[in-house]
């Protein structure tokens, strides 16, 4: 009877504790609601801090939908769950954050819970803003309070259940939210520090270019090993980098300053509108990125210098040609004529053999620029590339690929080619509809009067 | 050898695999409204319709073509009986010196053709790739929409309905 007391009364106290528990971790209270502040309270300076800021951490390439107005929200996000729409950051006092205050701001860039005391789904990366410090937190506040306001509604979710319930994503947080994770390192200079800060913070480069397990987080062993974006394959960016020119620091600032490198190419797909948005932060940001994430990519193997990669596309002999005589044709007809031009990238096209997309694992991005080109932007002198998706079939983008393979990498045959292309077909038809792309290319005026 | 179709006709072409559609269409078969302008695929003066969809002909070879129907201009319609995209840039006026515009006609045929009442941002998606150095975009576009209207009004006779597969 005692014992069976004391059983009952801890399996109770279990419960109960238990149940507090969990409403702990699930229950976040509404924070008050403000009157939408007036432009003029902020401050001007912490205005323009907070929109470089707002570059650095790509916020119009999620929440700003195609032909939309800007941060209203509405893009659809595909994830394996199901798809999640962007929503309006726009200071709309209904529809928008109009009337969130500073500290709800905070609070859902530190832990992912809207003002109301939703828990918000990862797609909003919270897992790297919870880094951000809370004067960068203050201007990113200040910048968005100043926009425009856009009555734009969200739009359902399109989740199966249970992950349309909320609460599901307290249960994520508790396994992989780590808050404020970042931490200087004193051995490292002030460069690489700021430049861990802006990567594994506000520039959430892991994102996109970090794996993710089964539920959706990221792989803390496997930090930078390549994942994906929008149907896009967003590559290595550490040792198992694919391109066949390694990175350095001097590489990267150039790339993500102009938005392309001539031993490497030029961004496009996600990471376009990344390298639009850094040419207008400033140069030394981009030069502490850089800094921080050559030293994520290590010491570049010497073997793997531009003249030996170039080595391998020197003009066909005939053998390659031979074994791919229709993909060597249409290469001649459609490709060559710009990526043998002798003109310089951006506005030539790249030695394919320096191309990361031919020398990738993964044929997804190749497939993807193939069938759907370089879109040029708007009102500005910028690379472009034609789109074939009109002129060749699924089985014809496959025999260019396989040509291109073959002719300027060493690597192995992909397999699965044409089911990567009628998807790349598919979903590039989808992404180009919806994605606002890049506005401004290249960052530097000079680049502008070349050729 | 292969065998070409064009404007619903066999053509019987000795040329290379790898060449551009462009230059057996003006070369060898003396079709001449498309035209060349940048030889890259962008400009759009090349544009035809292959299989119902505008492409640049001068980045299409031969190869990609087999067993494909292309579509010219010249097949759309003629002087003496112009095809509703003719006529409605004709009575536009859309043309200045009219380098661009068989590529402007021939990717906004392949549009009606599959959306008979585009809105003018479909339209200005669409051609977004043509360029025209003289200037005539709103021209261009407002005979876009004439087009739209005289395919859909019944004074046009059926074999006057200007369509390319
Ligand atoms: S000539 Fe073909 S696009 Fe310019
Ligand atoms: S009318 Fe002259 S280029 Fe368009």
């Amino acid at each position: 009877m005692r014992t069976s007391g004391i059983i009952g009364g801890l399996i109770a106290a279990l419960v109960i504790g238990g149940a507090a528990f969990a409403f702990a971790i699930v229950w976040r209270p509404a924070l008050a609601t403000i009157d939408p502040a007036a432009r003029q309270s902020f401050d001007p300076e912490m205005v323009k801090r907070g929109r470089e800021l707002a570059a650095l951490g790509n916020c119009n390439d999620c929440h700003t939908l195609r032909g939309a107005k800007d941060f209203a929200g509405g893009l659809p996000v595909p994830t394996p769950f199901g798809t999640i729409f962007s929503t309006n950051i726009t200071p709309d006092p209904e529809t928008g954050i109009g009337r969130w205050s500073e500290e709800a701001f905070r609070r859902a860039m530190r832990t992912g819970v809207d003002r109301e005391g939703h828990h918000l789904y990862p797609t909003f990366p919270y897992d790297h803003f919870t880094n951000v410090t809370d004067d960068d937190d203050r201007a990113l506040y200040a910048f968005l309070m100043t926009r425009e306001p856009v009555v734009a509604p969200a739009r359902a979710n399109e989740l199966p259940f249970p992950l349309n319930q909320r609460v599901v994503v307290a249960g994520w947080k508790l396994l992989f939210l780590r808050p404020e994770t970042y931490q200087p390192d004193s051995t490292k200079s002030v460069e690489w520090n700021r430049g861990a800060y802006l990567v594994e913070g506000l520039a959430h480069c892991g994102a996109c270019h970090t794996p993710r397990n089964a539920l959706g987080a990221e792989r803390a062993s496997a930090s930078f090993a390549g994942g994906e974006s929008d149907y896009w394959s967003a590559y290595a960016i550490n040792a198992q980098s694919p391109a066949p020119v390694p990175w350095d620091a001097e590489a990267l600032y150039f790339y993500l300053r102009n938005g392309w490198h001539p031993d490497h190419g030029t961004a496009r797909g996600p990471m376009a509108q990344v390298v639009s948005n850094l040419s207008s932060v400033p140069a030394s940001d981009v030069h502490a990125i850089a800094t921080y994430m050559a030293g994520v990519f290590g010491p570049p193997a010497p073997e793997r210098n531009r003249e030996a990669v170039v080595a391998r596309a020197k003009p066909d002999e005939g053998k390659t040609s031979q074994a791919h005589p229709e993909g060597a044709a249409i290469y001649a007809a459609a490709c060559a004529s710009c990526h043998e031009s002798g003109r310089q990238p951006p506005y030539g096209g790249v030695n394919l053999a320096l191309s990361t997309a031919v020398n990738a694992p993964d044929p997804r991005n190749l497939a993807n620029i193939v069938l759907a080109g370089v879109r040029p932007v708007e009102g500005e002198r910028s690379p472009i590339m034609p789109g074939f998706a009109a002129s060749m079939n699924d089985t014809q983008v496959a025999a260019l690929l396989n040509y291109l393979r073959s002719r300027f990498t060493s690597q192995p045959p992909w397999h699965d080619l044409e089911k990567t292309i009628e998807e790349a077909r598919r979903t590039q038809t989808a992404f180009l509809q919806t994605s606002a792309g890049a506005r401004s290319a290249p960052a530097d005026p000079a680049q502008r009067d070349k050729p | 050898m292969m065998t070409l179709k064009v404007n619903g006709q066999d053509h019987q072409i000795d040329a290379d695999p790898d060449t551009p559609l462009l230059y057996v269409l003006r070369d060898d078969l003396k079709l001449n409204a498309a035209k060349f302008g940048c030889g890259l695929g962008q400009c759009g003066a090349c544009t035809v319709i292959v299989d119902g969809k505008a492409v640049f002909s001068c980045v299409t070879p031969l190869v990609l073509l087999e067993g494909k129907q292309v579509t010219t201009l010249e097949g759309l319609g003629s002087v003496a009986a112009p095809a509703p995209i003719q006529r409605a840039f004709m009575e536009e006026q859309a043309a200045q010196c009219g380098y661009c515009i068989a590529g402007m006609m021939m990717r906004a045929q392949a549009l009606l053709q599959r959306n008979s009442k585009p809105t003018d941002d479909e339209v200005r998606a669409e051609l977004a790739p043509h360029l025209c150095r003289c200037g005539t975009h709103m021209r261009i576009l407002r005979a876009v929409h004439r087009a739209a209207r005289l395919m859909d009004t019944a004074e046009l006779t059926p074999e006057r309905k200007g369509s390319a597969q």
